[in-house]
């Protein structure tokens, strides 16, 4: 049973140790789930959406926990 | 011909490395504690529980595999980048954060002798040793869910990458093994925190490139603009640790102000 509770934290852990980098990705991809195919914009420019929250987020990340 | 075999190979070969480089991270850490546990406590029962433990993790892949196969595509795409994403980023932030010395890097040498001291409390016994197989048994889940997640993960969401990604996690397996078996001890040597980072980047890529494909986004030179969301990820974390040491810089000037 400890086993089972100690890899099940250990997964969890996987995906979330800082919470706010958590909620900060699953906003951005909700964000972009409900925008973008919406958008009437070449293909290229969707992507490069996408991808400049998802570089900007751990990198602001990083230099919050760096200021401290 | 010999555009579509470089095409395909252009595809499969982040999937390849990208599983390997992970998988590595993950058997080196395991290979670390189960080293220390047999070292102390014995072989046999020590590789008995790794044993056990990777039984279950293959067939958990076997499960999990065929259940995948049930789901729309785009489901799985879009599911699994957003869990490549989470856990791709926080390899990458952490990556960023150790390169830029604002936390220690992880020592597999520490780990070892760390391991070996709290398994050393454990009294010695004959015939089966308890303690020995339930230390490596859990050691080889731990890290060998994290092995299956990202073999899934990396190989699930497009049509024939599962096998690459197998191959991958496969090859990383025998190299780690054949490393122990030959060296017999700790593998710290190993650039952890430089395989984190290119992990860090690659899972990010996969991620990036499942997730817009579940939301139907046609990639420009289809699979091959992962290797242009490789190349923004890179960039993107070289300047974050560059942005971090001037931060760090900046907090230990103000500190001794």
């Amino acid at each position: 049973m400890k086993i089972i509770k100690t890899i099940s934290t250990e997964i969890f852990g996987l995906f979330i140790d800082d919470g706010s980098l958590a909620i900060a990705i699953v906003i951005w991809l909700a964000g972009a789930g409900i925008v973008i195919p919406h958008l009437i914009i070449s293909p290229l420019f969707k992507g490069v959406i996408l991808f400049i929250g998802l570089a900007v987020i751990p990198v602001e990340s990083a230099i919050r926990r760096a200021r401290r | 011909m010999l555009h579509v075999v470089t095409t395909q190979w252009l595809s499969a070969g982040p999937t390849v490395l990208a599983a390997f480089l992970a998988s590595l991270v993950e058997f080196v850490e395991a290979l670390t504690i189960i080293l220390a546990v047999g070292s102390v406590r014995g072989w046999r029962d020590a590789i008995g529980g790794a044993a056990a433990a990777s039984a279950i993790l293959l067939l958990l892949i076997l499960v999990l595999g065929s259940a995948l196969s049930q789901i729309p595509l785009h489901i799985v795409q879009i599911v699994v980048g957003a869990l490549l994403l989470l856990f791709g980023l926080r390899w990458l932030r952490k990556a960023i954060l150790r390169s830029a010395g604002v936390i220690p890097l992880h020592d597999e040498a520490e780990a070892f002798a760390k391991e070996r001291q709290a398994i050393q409390k454990f009294g010695k016994v004959r015939g089966f040793d308890r303690v020995a197989f339930g230390a490596s048994f859990q050691i080889t889940m731990l890290e060998g869910t994290e092995v299956v997640f990202i073999v899934i993960a990396v190989g699930a969401g497009g049509t024939g990458f599962l096998v690459p990604a197998g191959i991958g996690a496969l090859a990383a397996f025998v190299l780690v093994i054949l490393l122990g078996v030959t060296i017999h001890k700790p593998l710290s040597a190993v650039p952890e925190n430089t395989l984190k980072f290119i992990v860090g980047i690659l899972l990010s890529a996969f991620g990036c490139f499942w997730f817009g494909e579940g939301l139907n986004i046609s990639w420009p030179g289809s699979d091959l603009s992962i290797l242009a969301l490789l190349l923004g990820f890179l960039i993107a974390s070289r300047v974050g640790v560059w942005l971090c040491r001037r931060q760090k810089r900046w907090v230990s000037a103000t500190a001794s102000n």
